[in-house]
């Protein structure tokens, strides 16, 4: 409906769209360099050439699309993934004005800022003295760094970029945390990755203000495989936040990134996601991170938009008195199949892990919540505690609970909670019977449901978790 | 004056395809009145609080009820609110993760234009002014509807949103159950603080001592679905001595 080029003279139609209309946009195509459509070993090289990289990362590359070949797509999950056509996607997109990064938002090219604020986020710009980073594409094109954070000594970089200015840092973490052996998704990843962030927190450090990356993608068929590696050091302290935005298209679009974070002794690390891609999106995503010894780990995801989910942050707690926690939301709506969860896996003694896990399923939407709690034997008292509700918003609505719990040691101590519930009529006729309407009081009565997760959230997303609500509900009952 | 008035006429209701429960009611409360509803349990008092409001699980077979001469019957709960009525629940019910705040700011914004919200000091001196009345404090406000409220804290909260709504007609469906004397009291107060000349309500209880604090103008007696006596408050009093036997015996006289 509003697939119009910025110079189209329809273009000015497009300022004050409502929200909605917002995901419908595309800017115009012009790009420098796309690789040719589908996987294959010469995209591979293709890629690697172009990004003038070390040869080890060639071979690492290569290497994991042999793994990717031998091992196949999983046989459990979400049967819609099978739709998913290799042969019609591009791996390797790159924006033609700019390579690298820019610390001056005046440099970023303007059809990036305008799709920022087709995105309705303005705020972007006001943020970047906060140190924004930004993706276009599949690769970073703008990023900024606080002045303080340089002087403190983190490194807050694309990844690509990262792995050009500090290889050593780079080689000894990377794939340490997600190798390629570990799933299929993973595999594709670590053979056509591109941008992401590069974080290093040094020791002691601790950052205040959060890190944010705001990406989105832009072209048809566009892949989108994001490579984040973030290392907190000893006793470091960080947030980092990325949020992701898609516009509408008609072919399917496919995302498949893998995060992985270090958080070493005693340091504090926070993860925060907001996934609302655009109904058309398979969203494959590994994240996981290694948690040492008396180091906490927490990952606020939420999955609102995109086609398909796969996404289970897990934590590893590796030495003793490891703490790991996800939050997770996901909103099924019409068409979409949200399967997400958290993989806690105790290793250590007296490491605890929770997990609290909100759904909400629409129409012809599935959500499931998929889940793993492993303690080996000699963690000694670890401690895990797994709470999932699961918010049905009509009859047709559907959702799935597959928690698996793997306990080998003794003294471990383990909850499982689980839900399911309907919207309420009695909740539903009290709130109307003050005079708010019917749509407003099941959008009401969700925020509610979702309320112990989105309070954790930083303000502007939980402003637009609030404003996806609302959109959701119109018309959804009555 | 049909416009000055709440007025049901000749009601006759069920539950959605079940049994019927309202048998040919007729009540006029006016503007500036205060009327208390009595009968024994099963009369059809609670139910006809909940048709007043718009609950769906009712529906009528005849008669009409007239907010200000307006026929109601065609609006849902919402727009019956947003027309001026107001139920205080018997049984409050409970919204998780919705404070109450947030709550009364969303009701007060769905009584008035979309581009005229209501301002942050106003509506905070609104909220001010109920939770003084009913001699609370702020904190209440950020506690999530009814989460972990006793049942005198929830009849309190349906009387602090009726001093916020400011309807036109209230019906207070047995606000007194389960209330001790001083909770009962502070309950009593906060409808006091709302009665004047424009607003009506219709009380609904068991139990003449809630109207020792709450004082009627009127007083009708419900028996199977019908105003069967009206009388002055002295018929409360009368009721209260004599036992609805007495009125059953009389009836059937």
């Amino acid at each position: 409906m509003s697939d119009l080029p910025l110079d189209h003279p329809d273009a000015a139609k497009l300022e004050g769209m409502t929200h909605e209309n917002q995901y419908n946009f595309r800017l115009a195509e012009n790009y420098a360099f796309r690789s040719e459509k589908g996987l294959s070993k010469r995209v591979v090289e293709q890629i690697s050439y172009m990004k003038n990289e070390p040869e080890w990362m060639l071979k690492f590359r290569l290497k994991a699309l042999e793994i990717a070949e031998k091992k196949g797509r999983p046989k459990w999950g979400p049967s819609t993934v099978d739709t998913l056509n290799f042969d019609e996607i591009y791996f390797y997109i790159r924006p033609q004005d700019r390579q690298g990064t820019t610390d001056n938002w005046e440099e970023i090219p303007e059809e990036v800022r305008k799709t920022y604020q087709r995105l309705g986020v303005p705020e972007a710009e006001q943020r970047i003295l906060a140190g924004v980073g930004a993706q276009y594409e599949s690769e970073m094109v703008y990023h900024s760094l606080k002045e303080e954070w340089t002087r403190q000594g983190v490194i807050f970089l694309d990844t690509d970029t990262g792995l050009k200015e500090y290889p050593e840092i780079f080689k000894e973490h990377f794939a340490t945390v997600v190798p390629p052996e570990d799933n299929y998704f993973a595999a594709v990843n670590s053979a056509v990755w591109s941008g992401g962030s590069f974080v290093y927190v040094p020791e002691g450090v601790e950052i205040e203000v959060p890190l944010q990356a705001y990406f989105l993608i832009n072209a048809q068929s566009a892949g989108q495989f994001e490579r984040t590696l973030i290392i907190g050091e000893k006793g470091s302290k960080f947030h980092y936040i990325e949020g992701c935005t898609a516009p509408a298209y008609t072919t399917d679009a496919f995302h498949s990134g893998v995060i992985e974070i270090i958080v070493k002794e005693g340091s504090r690390a926070r993860y925060t996601t907001i996934q609302n891609w655009s109904h058309n999106v398979f969203n494959l995503v590994t994240q996981r991170a290694m948690v040492y010894k008396n180091a906490s780990m927490g990952w606020l995801d939420g999955n609102l938009g995109s086609k398909t989910t796969m996404k289970y942050p897990s934590c590893y707690l590796m030495e003793e008195g490891a703490r790991g926690e996800v939050l997770s939301i996901a909103f099924a709506s019409d068409g979409q199949w949200q399967d997400a969860g958290a993989k806690m896996v105790h290793v250590a003694p007296n490491t605890s892990s929770s997990v609290v896990s909100k759904s909400i399923s629409k129409g012809s939407g599935r959500s499931s919540y998929r889940g793993l709690v492993q303690i080996h034997e000699g963690a000694y008292n670890a401690r895990s505690n797994v709470e999932c509700d699961a918010l049905l918003l009509d009859e047709h609505a559907k959702t799935d609970t597959y928690p698996y719990i793997e306990i080998n040691e003794k003294t471990a101590h383990v909850g499982h909670e689980a839900t399911v519930s309907k919207l309420n009529d009695e909740q539903i006729f009290y709130l109307m019977s003050r005079g708010i309407p019917e749509d407003e009081a099941a959008a009401l009565i969700v925020r509610g449901f979702l309320e112990p997760v989105a309070k954790e959230l930083p303000l502007e997303y939980a402003v637009e978790l609030n404003r996806l609500i609302e959109l959701e509900m119109e018309g959804s009952v009555g | 004056m049909t416009k000055n008035r709440l007025e049901i006429k000749n009601l006759h209701a069920r539950v959605v395809d079940g049994e019927s429960i309202l048998k040919g009611l007729d009540l006029i409360i006016p503007k500036g009145e205060v009327h208390a509803l009595m009968g024994p349990n099963g009369s059809g008092k609670s139910t006809l609080a909940k048709i007043i409001a718009g609950d769906p699980s009712y529906e009528i077979t005849e008669g009409d009820i007239l907010v200000d001469g307006e026929s109601i019957l065609g609006m849902e709960a919402d727009e019956r609110a947003r027309a001026g009525l107001y139920l205080a629940f018997q049984y409050p019910v409970e919204v998780p993760g919705v404070s109450i705040a947030n709550f009364l700011r969303l009701a007060l914004n769905a009584r008035r234009d979309e581009d005229d919200e209501i301002g942050v000091m106003e509506f905070y001196e609104t909220l001010q002014a109920a939770i003084k009345e009913l001699n609370w404090d702020d904190s209440i406000l950020e506690r999530n509807l009814h989460e972990g409220f006793s049942g005198g804290e929830k009849k309190r909260s349906e009387i602090l949103q009726l001093l916020v709504l400011k309807p036109k007609y209230a019906i207070l469906d047995e606000t007194d159950s389960g209330l001790d004397v001083d909770a009962l009291k502070t309950v009593s107060q906060g409808v006091n603080a709302a009665r004047g000349p424009d607003f009506g309500a219709l009380v609904i209880t068991h139990y003449q001592r809630l109207l020792n604090y709450i004082v009627p103008d009127v007083v009708h007696i419900m028996v199977k679905g019908k105003i069967v006596k009206t009388g002055s408050k002295e018929l409360a009093m009368e009721l209260d001595e004599k036992g609805y036997d007495w009125i059953t015996s009389q009836l059937a006289a």
